[in-house]
């Protein structure tokens, strides 16, 4: 009876199994594709002809990957996920145990489930294709490969190696995975069956591969004994811990699950892998993991606005302005995109500056061997630059990337359609003039955009795509379509002041300036946010982005906003006495050879303030964070982002807001709008009204209604 | 004779990198790379779709060994898709005019619409050779079946055989070289020591303000440097604008040190690099929305005995082409004649003279020529073609005449018209 899976013919003793899970793009293990397996492997048990077996994936571009997650959150308790990790375990000891060898050939990207079956299979063979990735996520998601994998992968790539790729929830292509000890052979795709259907049959005539340990002596001391593997554990746990903060239970729970399973054998691993897998599947963490998951995966393919037409596809891309910000998106469009770059800037000085800063990731990659200099050859080829318009006629897009001035903007839009096609795209990447504005001069305004990129661009996952009021359909599904090209999570948010992140941002680094004036420190400050479970804390945050930049943002809000987001005085004193934060090596910190140095003291001198104890660190922190939950939900409430899927997605991408807390709006949600109001409340009686909390949060309070309900 | 097959071949646009003296600026940039950057360069400034190129034609002489066919690399820039066939040619010092001149027969033949044309050459990226002995000892080795034989091969080598061997500028069949044609040429056409070294200081004098006014820089792109902070190379560096009679006349001769003419002065130096030509037919650049600058109007090739006067084949090639063209010498309007050496200059000019054609010099050579620019021998017809189509247009000039002399006694020339 066929599944809706799986397939299999028999070819001169081996059959051949193809995994094809029907209407869906890629293959995954659900309860019913596992059932499959298990009857499908009784079947060929029994079959006398079969003398060994062969499994592939239908799919072009993908091997399995992994479980499925929508049937991973039905789970209701830790018992229910313990025995579905504990079936996930015994399909695979039943592969490994079959009594007909099973090879496995790999193309495509081969994670989780997908990759945990590879292990329990007797001989691997993978394709050397760049689509080709063996890894294993599971830690991504809040959990840990409870199918056996936290077994079989340090028993056949040793501890360190294992615990590298286990506890990061990492991928490796498929040459570095077959350097691992992943996989035993290495083929080109055309014949990846011939070599696997051979090696199987190899198998059934007795022959035994010989797996070299990789490693040396190193991994003898470190892999093969207990003494050796304690040291890793140790090291291996501190890592986590510094990485983690302790806020993800994941890596840690996998860590012991490794630890456990190659101190007391796999046997007892497995119990503890299954039993850990449980507690985890139902963590809050978990959950808003998966959460995150699945909305950027329904991100990738809204396009923010209805009845989105095709986005035109950009092959050229011309880009006003070779600073650091024209430059990292050049740089990141042909390492992503391999689209054709044209940079144009006043002078030529600017532009050899500009050319050499966007070939720096491509440069790195270089180096690291990530690319072939051939490879490099032909992406550096896509960039050049001049200090004219020459090119922009062919671009599709211009981005424009000038100083943050609307006149001069306005000025550039109106070179720009001199010289580029009717049809091309003009995007200002601005981070607070309105697109509006700058469209009053556009002949053609219903061609300009906005495309907020984050610095460093080739780092910062999101963008924010802003239509005016004016711009066609067409022209913001082009914008999202070449932004998700540039491998950015893109959210479409409204032409206000701010848009969305430095909206949500402007109360918190606001609060710094309050905070400092009231005898905070600037350390206590940091700690209070990467406690909550900030990346880095706002002061940093300010320094980071430049407080000349952050400056020039807080203004526009302050004139915006009025009052609410009226900045202190603190920021505009340090850019007039030169401190502008990383860039300039002094903002409220020092910093060195490319390393933060600690916090001036000077700083507080200059501001008039003395850290003599301030606010309590808990205070602190509710008012960095209810400034940003209220301006959020108030920001909702002005329909800034189309729903609250996005600026969560948004908030966590673009400025790193605790990825385990689901994004403000989920933690406003999950405080609950009456307790949210209540602090408000208590905080603005306090400190201002500033504090006086949005219309969004009382209509919920009172009607004890969600953003997510 | 316009065209052919009732196609006519238009000159749409050109530019070319500086051209620098070998071994200075341009040095650490490979031949490939600046024919790429040029050939780029002008896809932008036209603002040409890369898929509109049917063919890439690529002129160069002295290819490096790693990249024998510099025209395919240029095809394969990103800009361009991967189906554009290319070659590359040596017509030698009128290989860029030989690129030119197949691209126009392409395009008559209507196998092509759009070619890009163009030439490359980096002296200071030339293969240098090991000896003979020593490459047959490597290639005995590489063919040793074992250690013994291998070890015996290479306890052949000699010290003398370590020597590397650098191609000369000689004729292989005279074993004459340049200079010394240029030489003898001097003293059988009677060209003085002064009259060469004024036509040098014109070329500098002219090259200088046709740099100085924009013209010539007009047609340049700029070289940005591999590493940041290197300098950008914008403008051609062999360009003296402050030289005089008196400083070229202490120069020694070279080639004939007791009674010769010919100095580095009046000579054109060992040149880096790169020019570029868009060539399309006529209707297809009307249609592309181009406005042509000049179309070719005819093209001759022709050669003379390398033993007799190596560099005076124009004489006879420039009446062939005017002929094909139905076109008079008092006709043209502008004359771009290639510089390799100012007796070669006066040379061809004496013979033109000696045809009954009279020397209009305002007219030859209005923003210098390779003496002051340089001679980046496989590129030197791009600029040609380039810098007559554009002064064509800028004078509305309605002929134009190119006359190069090649290395093996070979010369080209092409008639160009404006409308």
């Amino acid at each position: 009876m066929p599944g809706p899976a799986l397939t299999w013919e028999l070819a001169d003793g081996v059959a051949i199994v193809t995994f094809d899970l029907k209407d869906s793009p890629v293959n995954k293990f659900s309860r019913a594709v596992k059932d499959e397996f298990l009857a499908t492997f009784t079947a060929l048990e029994q079959d006398r002809a079969v003398r060994a077996i062969a499994v592939f994936s239908g799919k072009p571009d993908n091997f399995i990957a992994g479980a499925d997650i929508e049937e991973f959150v039905t789970i209701g308790s830790a018992a229910e996920a313990e025995r579905l990790a504990a079936e996930g375990q015994e399909m695979m000891d039943r592969v490994t145990r079959f009594p007909k060898p099973v090879a496995v050939g790999i193309h495509g990207a081969c994670l989780g489930g997908g990759l945990e079956f590879a292990l329990a299979c007797h001989y691997r063979v993978a394709t050397d294709h760049p689509k080709t990735q063996l890894g294993l996520p599971e830690v991504q998601l809040g959990i840990l490969p409870g199918a056996s994998g936290c077994q079989r992968l340090p028993r056949l790539i040793g501890a360190r190696a294992a615990l590298d790729i286990i506890l990061a929830g990492r991928s490796e292509r498929a040459p570095k995975a077959f350097r691992l000890g992943m996989v035993d052979e290495l083929v080109h795709p055309a014949i990846l069956q011939d070599i696997t259907i051979a090696a199987a049959r190899r198998l059934a005539d007795g022959w035994r591969p010989r797996r070299r340990r990789p490693g040396g002596v190193l991994a003898w001391l470190l892999d093969r004994n207990p003494l050796g593997r304690r040291l890793v554990f140790r090291a291996a746990r501190r890592q986590v811990l510094e990485r983690t903060k302790g806020h993800y239970p994941a890596p840690l729970a996998a860590l012991e699950a490794v630890e456990h399973g190659l101190k007391h054998g796999m046997a007892e691993g497995l119990k503890r892998e299954a039993r850990l897998f449980g507690q985890l599947a139902v963590t809050d963490v978990s959950r808003k993991l998966v959460q995150i998951f699945f909305a950027t995966t329904q991100l990738k393919k809204d396009f923010g606005i209805p009845n989105a037409p095709p986005p035109t596809a950009v092959q050229r891309l011309a880009i006003v302005g070779a600073g650091f910000m024209g430059s990292g998106i050049a740089g990141t469009a042909i390492v992503q995109a391999g689209v054709d770059v044209r940079m144009k800037d006043a002078d030529l000085p600017r532009v050899a500056t500009g050319l050499a800063a966007a070939r720096a990731p491509l440069d790195d990659r270089l180096r690291r061997h990530r690319i072939a200099k051939y490879e490099y050859a032909r992406l550096a080829a896509l960039l050049s630059g001049g200090d004219g318009y020459a090119g922009f006629g062919r671009a599709d897009l211009v981005i424009e990337a000038v100083f943050e001035d609307l006149s001069v903007k306005q000025q550039v839009l109106r070179e720009v359609e001199a010289a580029a096609r009717d049809d091309a795209v003009f995007a200002s990447n601005t981070s607070t003039i309105p697109i509006a504005r700058i469209a009053e001069a556009a002949r053609r305004p219903e061609r300009v955009i906005g495309m907020h990129f984050f610095s460093p661009v080739d780092r910062m996952p999101l963008l924010e795509v802003i239509p005016a009021a004016r711009t066609a359909p067409g022209v913001v599904s082009t914008a999202v379509g070449f932004g998700r090209r540039l491998g950015k999570t893109v959210i479409v948010v409204k032409d206000t002041p701010g848009f969305w992140v430095n909206r949500i941002l402007a109360p918190y680094a606001n609060e710094v300036g309050h905070l400092l004036a009231e005898g905070a420190s600037i350390e206590e400050i940091d700690a209070a946010a990467v406690g909550f479970g900030f990346p880095v804390g706002p002061v940093t945050l300010l320094d980071e982005v430049g407080l000349d930049v952050a400056e020039k943002v807080s203004q526009v809000m302050g004139a915006a906003f009025g009052e609410r987001l009226q900045a202190t005085a603190g920021v505009a004193a340090l850019v007039k006495a030169g401190r502008l934060g990383r860039k300039s090596g002094r903002g409220f910190y020092r910093y060195g050879g490319g390393k933060k140095r600690g916090v001036d003291p000077a700083v507080y001198e200059l501001l008039g303030v003395h850290p003599n104890g301030g606010p309590r660190l808990a205070e602190i922190l509710q008012r960095l964070v209810d400034g940003m939950l209220n301006e959020a939900a108030r920001a909702v409430g002005d329909s800034v982002v189309g729903t609250p899927r996005d600026g969560d997605i948004g908030a966590i991408f673009g400025f790193g807001f605790p990825p385990f807390r689901g994004g403000p709006l989920r933690h406003a949600d999950d405080l609950g709008a009456a307790r949210l109001v209540a602090e408000l409340e208590r905080l603005a009686e306090r400190y201002g009204p500033r504090f006086a909390p949005c219309e969004v949060l009382q209509e919920q309070a009172r009607r004890g209604s969600k953003f997510y309900p | 004779m316009p065209g052919g097959n009732g196609r006519r071949v238009a000159v749409v646009a050109g530019c070319r990198t500086p051209f620098c003296r070998a071994g200075t600026v341009l040095k650490d940039v490979r031949a490939v790379d600046l024919a790429r950057l040029a050939a780029r360069e002008l896809v932008h400034r036209t603002n040409l779709d890369g898929a509109e190129v049917d063919q890439v034609i690529w002129g160069q002489v002295v290819p490096s060994a790693l990249v024998p066919n510099v025209g395919r690399e240029v095809s394969l820039l990103p800009q361009f898709p991967k189906e554009i066939p290319a070659y590359s040619l040596n017509r030698a010092c009128a290989s860029a005019n030989q690129a030119v001149t197949a691209a126009h027969d392409q395009i008559v033949l209507g196998h092509a619409d759009v070619i890009l044309a163009g030439g490359v050459e980096s002296l200071s990226d030339i293969p240098i050779l090991a000896s003979r002995r020593l490459a047959d000892i490597l290639v005995e080795a590489s063919k040793a079946k074992t250690a013994v034989q291998r070890v015996k091969a290479f306890a052949k080598i000699r010290p003398r055989d370590l020597i590397p061997v650098s191609p000369a500028i000689a004729e292989p069949s005279t074993g004459e070289t340049m200079g010394q044609s240029a030489e003898k040429m001097a003293k059988e056409n009677r060209i003085s020591r002064e009259a060469q070294d004024r036509w040098a200081l014109r070329s500098h004098q002219l090259a200088a303000q046709g740099s100085a006014d924009g013209r010539l820089t007009a047609e340049i792109v700029p070289v940005f440097p591999s590493r940041p902070g290197d300098p950008i190379v914008t403008e051609d560096n062999g360009i003296r604008r402050d030289t005089s009679l008196e400083q070229m006349a202490k120069l020694k001769p070279v080639f004939d040190r007791r009674y010769g003419s010919v100095t580095a002065a009046n000579s054109s130096p060992l040149t880096d690099g790169a020019a570029a030509v868009l060539l399309m037919n006529g209707e297809a650049a009307r249609a592309l929305g181009y406005e042509p600058l000049a179309y070719v109007r005819s093209y001759a090739i022709g050669a003379v005995d390398p033993g007799w006067q190596l560099l005076q084949a124009p004489v006879f090639t420039v009446p062939r082409a005017l002929e094909r063209a139905g076109v008079a010498w008092k006709d043209l309007g502008l004359i771009e004649i290639h510089e390799a050496f100012a007796a070669q200059v006066l040379s061809n000019l004496k013979g033109f003279e000696e045809r009954g054609w009279e020397i209009n010099e305002d007219i030859i050579n209005v923003m210098g020529g390779s003496i002051a620019i340089g001679h980046p021998f496989g590129a030197t017809g791009g600029r040609l073609v380039t810098t007559l189509a554009n002064e064509m247009k800028r004078r509305d000039v309605q002929f134009g005449l190119i006359s190069v002399c090649a290395q093996g006694g070979m010369a080209s020339a092409i008639v160009l018209e404006r409308r």
